[in-house]
This record gives structure tokens, C-alpha cells and sequence, in this order.
């Protein structure tokens, strides 16, 4: 029984060590500016069509949706509130994050689990650089920057979507859909809506960076490795939401 | 007279979890010595030169590079000896998103204790790639050469900063018979020219007779037979590996007249 629990313990073991040595890294030189833009560039630009997208049928598909139940109290005309906090507190964060967990957690486990079966890493030690410096710690600081401004993006994009299907289809006027989706919004919404991909964030770069770096078993491994990379940063996620959700509800009704 | 010792082993055990790739491995290597290591596939031949340069963590046991014991070391420490040590991996391990340039440069900008400056830099990897005859190549990737000339920018890559030990992951592996041998001239001549000590995992004992018979002629610019007496202060050891053990130590003469069954199979087989 203590030997099938001793595997896991230790997993999370590591996963916590490499956490604290690529935040550490973040305050240590060398700074590898160039690798921290370049994967800026491509978790923050190369997902924003597919978190644009994302965000908007959402946002259309919680109006309809939202619609039907709420006329029935006659309620329609807060469409708007309902859609702007479900997006804020949760599906935008939520679902921006399972995108670049599925897009850039097993890109980076497949690019660092290929670079460790050909011996990369190793060279890279050997050459005089610390792999957690030079990639880690770099994706990390990208994930960190891009996902709470993705997120913020996948939010407006969702309530423009809402007030598109409300205008069009369910005839609500624009003035009241605005109005009620803006009030609708607390200090304490928006700022779970930030601090969620902030921590998902972590999630995503270290989670994937921690597959990729111990990859073993050449190209089989690499495949086992992104697999395990997005299932393990999906699941992480959707337990997240529920702790950070409990926290701020709390929170909210004290 | 006694040359410094440059690496030392005394009894190094390296286990994976709780499997055991090196047992109790001592030996030392002196300056401009090279040293061939031969065994069977899983008998710790990458393991031990991984543990060289202090990217395994030996499980028991002392590690001496230069005198200093990289076994008390942290990560940052063992970047300072790494500089000192050229690692030719085994499949060239260049880094695929950079061009050969910038794969041979890599060293020569990263380690901090080497301090080339910036202009130096370019005429620095172009005279590394020539001396391993891969000029006009600066701008490709490493995908777009051949096995065999990625296997030079390696070694290019590893010996551009000129560090007195080179350690070479089965250089020839995979590569046909031609392209083996002009792998081993370039570990010969980096060797006489630049007076490294070397140490050669490999599983083709030509490559280590090679090695220990052969000297780099700089007028020929090829490698050619040494004769008895020249160079004498270069010597070649031949060490055989089985199952993280180490079984047998000596030179060539001593190993063609060992009678073990398992050592005389690296040695019957001679081309």
C-alpha cells in the first residue's frame, strides 16, 4: 500500500520543486527576453482566433439558452446580467484556459519531451544553460501575461456575442442588454474572473514544461507525455475552479 | 613523469531507482590521455560520461574534474567545470530550432566563464566548422544535414570553446563505414592538435584502434600509422563495462590477450 501511494507522492514531489525553481528563476538572471516574447507570441497571439471564437458561442449560446428560462418569470430582459457574470466568473476563464491548456500544455510537454529524448536538455546543461531558465521559467512568465489579457478578450467577445443573439433574435434592446450586463458586474466577479487565469496560468506552463522535461522512451514517450500534459492540466482546472469558486462565494456572502 | 589528473572516478555507484547502471566504478584519467570505453548496450557507457560532466547524480562514490569534486556541487557550481568539458552526445543532440551557426556559437555565448567577445564570436565557429570541414553550412539547420555532418557540427559545437577534456558518446553510431572513419580522424586530430584528453564510448573496436594507432599528420592533414616512439607522451587505455561493472582496464596489447568470453567479443571484432 505504501509503495502504490510512494509514485504519486513523489510526482507531486517534483512537480512542486520544479514550480519553486522556475518562479525562483523569475527574479534571477539570466533573462532570456527573446524566448519570453516569442512564447508571448505564440500563446497570446496564436490562441486568440480560437479564444475569440470560443468566447463568442458562448456568449450567443448562454443568451439563447439563458433566454428561454428567464422569460418564463418574465425575467428576459436580464439576459444581459446573466450572460456577463456567467462569462466573467466562469465560462471565460474557464474555457480560455482548457484551450491553452489543449493547444499550449501539450505543446510545450511534446516540444520539451522531444528535446529530452534527443538529449537537448542534457546538451543544454552541459553547454552552460539551466533548462528550467531557458524554458521554463520563459513559458511561464508568457502563460502569466497572456491568459488573464485572453481571458479578458474571451469575456468581451462573449457578451458582444450575447447582445448580437439578444438584439437579433430575442428583439431585447441594446441600451437595456448593456445596462444590465455592466451592472450586473462587482469588483468581486471581475476580480475572480483575473485571478483564475493568473493560477490557471501556472497550471498550464508548468504542467505542461513538467511532462515535457520528464519524457523518457523516445517518440512513444513524447506522445504519452502531451496526452498526460492536457488531461493533466484539464482536470487541474476544472478542480481549481471549483476551490477558487468556493473561496470567492464565501468570500462574497460574508 | 606523472601528467595531472584531469578526471577521477573512486567507487561510483549511479542507480535509477534502485536499478544499478554504474557499480563501484574507480578509475582516473591523466592529461592527453584517451581513453576507450567498450561494452554491451545497458552496460553504463553513456551513464558514465553523463556522470562525468555531472548530469547524473552519482548514488554513492567521488567524482574529481579537475581536482574539484563535482559530487558536493550544486547545478550553478558544475556550469564553471562543464566549461572545461566537450560532450559529443550520442545522436549530435544540436538544438533543431537553431541554425548550425548559432548551435556552434551556443557555448561560446552561454557559459559564463568563457568570455568571447562578441566579435570574436562568428570567426571563432567558422574556424570550429572548418576544422571539422563543414564551412558553407553556418546558415542551415541541423535538419537539413546528414547524419554524419550533424555529427561534426557537433563535435564542433563541443570543442569551439577548447576545453582540455572532450568526451565523445559513441561518435560513429550509426553512420556507415567512410563517414565512421572521418568521425574518428576528427576525434585523432582534435586530439594532437589541441592535446585534449579524450574519452570515447564506442562499440567498434576500430574506432578505438583507431584511436590508439593512429596520429594526426598536420602537413598531410589526414591521419596516418604513429610510429613506435613518436608521441610516446599520448597514451590510449581501453576500459570494457558489463552491467555497470568495470571489467577490464589496460592497453591494447593486454585487452587482444584477455581470454574473458565477454571482453574477447568487442575485440574479435576487427574489420
Amino acid at each position: 500500500m505504501l509503495d502504490l501511494l510512494k509514485g504519486p507522492v513523489l510526482v507531486v514531489q517534483e512537480f512542486f520543486l520544479l514550480a519553486g525553481r522556475a518562479v525562483r528563476n523569475v527574479f534571477r538572471s539570466p533573462h532570456y527576453q527573446t524566448d519570453i516574447v516569442l512564447q508571448m507570441d505564440d500563446i497570446g497571439v496564436g490562441s486568440l482566433p480560437l479564444v475569440a471564437m470560443i468566447g463568442f458561442f458562448s456568449g450567443a449560446v448562454m443568451a439563447i439558452q439563458m433566454s428561454r428560462a428567464l422569460r418564463q418569470y418574465g425575467q428576459i430582459g436580464r439576459t444581459g446580467m446573466v450572460v456577463a457574470i456567467t462569462l466573467v466568473r466562469e465560462l471565460g476563464p474557464d474555457l480560455t484556459a482548457l484551450m491553452v491548456a489543449g493547444r499550449n500544455s501539450s505543446g510545450m510537454a511534446s516540444e520539451l519531451g522531444s528535446m529530452k529524448v534527443t538529449e537537448q536538455i542534457d546538451a543544454m546543461r552541459a553547454l552552460g544553460t539551466d533548462p528550467i531558465q531557458k524554458l521554463v521559467t520563459p513559458r511561464l512568465i508568457a502563460t502569466c501575461a497572456m491568459l488573464p489579457a485572453l481571458t479578458v478578450i474571451a469575456d468581451f467577445v462573449g457578451i458582444f456575442a450575447g447582445w448580437v443573439v439578444s438584439y437579433t433574435l430575442l428583439g431585447i434592446p441594446s441600451r437595456q442588454y448593456w445596462n444590465s450586463a455592466w451592472r450586473a458586474l462587482a469588483w468581486n466577479d471581475v476580480a475572480q474572473g483575473l485571478i483564475k487565469p493568473f493560477v490557471f496560468a501556472f497550471v498550464i506552463s508548468l504542467v505542461g514544461c513538467f511532462y515535457g522535461l520528464r519524457t523518457t522512451g523516445g517518440t512513444q514517450g513524447v506522445g504519452r507525455a502531451t496526452t498526460q500534459a492536457m488531461v493533466a492540466a484539464s482536470v487541474l482546472i476544472f478542480i481549481l475552479t471549483y476551490f477558487i469558486a468556493q473561496v470567492f462565494v464565501f468570500q462574497g456572502s460574508s | 613523469m606523472a601528467s595531472p589528473s584531469v578526471l577521477r572516478f573512486e567507487h561510483v555507484t549511479v542507480a535509477f531507482d534502485d536499478v544499478p547502471a554504474l557499480v563501484d566504478l574507480s578509475f582516473e584519467a591523466f592529461e592527453g590521455e584517451s581513453r576507450v570505453i567498450m561494452g554491451a548496450a545497458g552496460s553504463g557507457k553513456t551513464v558514465l560520461l553523463k556522470t562525468a560532466l555531472g548530469l547524473v547524480k552519482p548514488t554513492s562514490g567521488k567524482i574529481y574534474a579537475f581536482d574539484q569534486d563535482l559530487t558536493a556541487m550544486p547545478e550553478r557550481a558544475l556550469f564553471d567545470i562543464r566549461s572545461k568539458i566537450g560532450m559529443l552526445f550520442q545522436e549530435s543532440a544540436l538544438f533543431d530550432s537553431l541554425t548550425i551557426e548559432e548551435n556552434v556559437a551556443y557555448p561560446l555565448l552561454n557559459q559564463r566563464s568563457i568570455h568571447c567577445p562578441p566579435d570574436q564570436v562568428r570567426p571563432r565557429v567558422e574556424e570550429a566548422l572548418e576544422f571539422v570541414e563543414l564551412g558553407g553550412t553556418l546558415e542551415k539547420f541541423p535538419s537539413e544535414l546528414s547524419g554524419g555532418m550533424r555529427r561534426r557540427a557537433a563535435i564542433a559545437r563541443a570543442v569551439v570553446t577548447g576545453p582540455p577534456l572532450v568526451l565523445y558518446d559513441s561518435p560513429t553510431a550509426g553512420l556507415d563505414p567512410i563517414t565512421a572513419h572521418t568521425i574518428i580522424s576528427l576525434v585523432v586530430k582534435e586530439r594532437d592538435v589541441s592535446r585534449v584528453t579524450s574519452l570515447m564510448v564506442t562499440n567498434r573496436y576500430q574506432d578505438g584502434n583507431l584511436l590508439a594507432n593512429f596520429r594526426y599528420n598536420p602537413e598531410r592533414k589526414s591521419i596516418q600509422p604513429a610510429h613506435n616512439g613518436t608521441r610516446a607522451d599520448l597514451r590510449t587505455v581501453f576500459m570494457v563495462l558489463h552491467e555497470g561493472r568495470l571489467v577490464f582496464e589496460g592497453n591494447q596489447d593486454r585487452l587482444e590477450a584477455e581470454t574473458d568470453p565477454y571482453i574477447v567479443k568487442f575485440v574479435k571484432r576487427r574489420e
